[in-house]
């Protein structure tokens, strides 16, 4: 078991390393001449105005709240959907509730107006 | 036990064979052996990748009625490697006003989201990289780290473009994740295991029989975690320039490229995994590896072309619209999908092949006919209203001019 684990960390070194490699020859291997024009933020045609770091629309982060609840109750659902074979029909019908329950909570949501584009 | 049953096993064999003839501990060598194994994986999949532009850029162009590249070595073929000298020796800028460190992170991030994802790809009964008995789960949580990479390139940017990009982009990748994780339940259901290699075992029927509006239902959200038109908010060309990586250039906008289209080709490949019977082709993926693993690409092709089909015929959709087709329509059909499917495994589960399939394909095949009709009604219902009103608006101004 830990020695799959240990391969998956493998995988992350390797596909850590080829990008990595991959930038730093790009680097090397290209021109360096940075001057303060090259270096301006790009704007169509104009210099750009301010910062870009500021407060930003709240329907993105209501978005992603919604998200965080279903996701979090998806995986509970993960291990319901393996050993539905050997536990039959109540152990279905236990999900179903389940299910329900995140489908009244979208419900909710909707109804409160959170999913329109406002 | 030779060479064209199992290759991989006796490379490695020998390999630390001569590793601790030279004196290694044996776990150093099997280590060792591993890791160059993750290596030789890796590499091919760059090189399939170098490729990938090659086809892409083709494909796009007959759908444009155009040829493509056709200049460097036969068909073009030669073309990605000089894109690639012309990424490498370009300069490699950085806007002033950037987060430096997490600007210089994000396009490895963005890659390497998507090379970690082949760690649970079986390629053949025998070689595959690590047999996670979590799999499903495995591919949600490397897309967490896609989509992580994408808010952080577009944040430490510092550009108004890329700021919009990335948070349009993910506020779609992390809405189509619902449907997606509930897709992902229909083949762990129908296997009763979330191990790749398990369920492409599980499979002596194609899933996408089992459940075609599961299979639907994966595909559009797989389109969706891509990034890719109609969904492609991020990268909006003709209002965003160029999205949230718009101040990439160089060799890191080439990460961000490789990434996605190699994202495209594997999601090919989970799509053929879970609903198509993966490297399973009439029982020739036992003869030899040799078969099993071209069946498995040739699947992960053909899913890759049916998603570069849908980018290059579908119109971008506004974003509003965008998220109210995932959270009005998508995420509920797709968990009464897996109701349906749960409730209609265990019935049947009991009765012969020959009813069994039959009503599973019934199944979907009733749902998805009373949410088309169900639509239908729904939509000629908001049509008629908006006719009415428009009516009276007509009469209302020949009344009062």
């Amino acid at each position: 078991m830990n020695s799959q684990w240990l391969l998956v960390a493998f995988f992350f070194i390797v596909g850590l390393i080829i990008p990595v490699g991959a930038i730093v020859a790009a680097a090397i291997l290209g021109p360096k001449k940075p001057n303060p024009i090259k270096q301006t933020t790009y704007e169509c045609g104009i210099e750009t105005v301010g910062d870009s770091w500021v407060q930003f629309k709240v329907q993105y982060y209501i978005f992603a709240l919604v998200f965080l609840v279903f996701d979090v109750e998806t995986v509970f659902l993960f291990p319901w959907a393996v050993k539905l074979g050997q536990l039959g029909l109540f152990a279905v019908m236990e999900g179903i509730v389940f299910i329900s329950i995140l489908v009244v909570g979208l419900v909710y949501t909707w109804r409160k107006g959170m999913l329109e584009w406002a | 036990m030779n060479f064209w049953t199992d290759p991989l096993k006796l490379a490695a064999d020998w390999l630390i064979g001569l590793l601790t003839g030279w004196g290694m501990p044996a776990g150093v060598a099997l280590g060792l052996t591993a890791f160059l194994g993750v290596l030789l994986l890796i590499t091919v999949l760059m090189v399939i990748d170098i490729f990938l532009v090659w086809l892409e850029r083709k494909v796009v162009a007959r759908f444009q009625d155009r040829i493509g590249p056709n200049r460097l070595g036969p068909f073009g073929l030669i073309q990605p490697f000089a894109d690639i000298i012309k990424l490498l020796i370009k300069e490699d800028t950085t806007p002033a006003n950037a987060d430096k460190v997490v600007y210089n992170l994000a396009p490895m991030l963005s890659m390497m989201s998507v090379l970690i994802l082949w760690a649970i790809v079986p390629l053949a009964p025998r070689i595959l990289g690590v047999d996670l008995n979590v799999g499903a789960l495995y591919i949600v949580a490397a897309g967490a780290i896609g989509t992580l990479s994408i808010i952080m390139a577009g944040w430490s940017s510092n550009n108004k473009f890329a700021l919009i990009g990335a948070f349009r982009q993910v506020a779609v990748l992390v809405s189509f994740e619902i449907p997606m994780v509930a897709a992902l339940l229909i083949p762990t259901i129908l296997a009763g295991s979330m191990g790749m290699n398990a369920i492409i075992q599980a499979q002596n029927v194609w899933y996408v029989w089992l459940s075609p509006l599961g299979a639907l239902i994966f595909l559009v959200a797989a389109i969706a975690e891509l990034g890719r038109s109609p969904f492609d908010m991020g990268e909006a060309e003709s209002e965003l320039v160029a999205g949230y990586n718009i101040e990439y250039s160089g060799m890191k906008f080439g990460m961000f490229y490789a990434g996605e289209l190699l994202h495209a080709l594997t999601f090919g490949g989970f799509w053929g995994i879970l609903f198509f019977g993966g490297y399973r082709f009439f029982g020739l993926e036992q003869v030899s590896p040799f078969l099993a693993i071209p069946i498995l690409l040739t699947k992960a092709v053909i899913g890759y072309w049916i998603i570069m089909w849908v980018k290059y015929t579908m119109m971008r959709i506004r974003i509003d619209h965008m998220l109210a087709f995932n959270w009005k329509f998508l995420t509920p059909l797709a968990f009464v999908l897996l109701m349906v499917t749960a409730l209609a495994n265990v019935l049947l589960r009991g009765a012969s092949a020959w009813i069994y399939i039959p009503g599973m394909f019934l199944s979907n095949v009733i749902l998805g006919w009373i949410v088309v009709e169900f639509m239908r009604r729904y939509s000629r219902a908001e049509r008629e209203k908006a006719e009415g009103a428009a009516k009276a608006r007509t009469v209302l101004e020949i009344a009062h001019p």
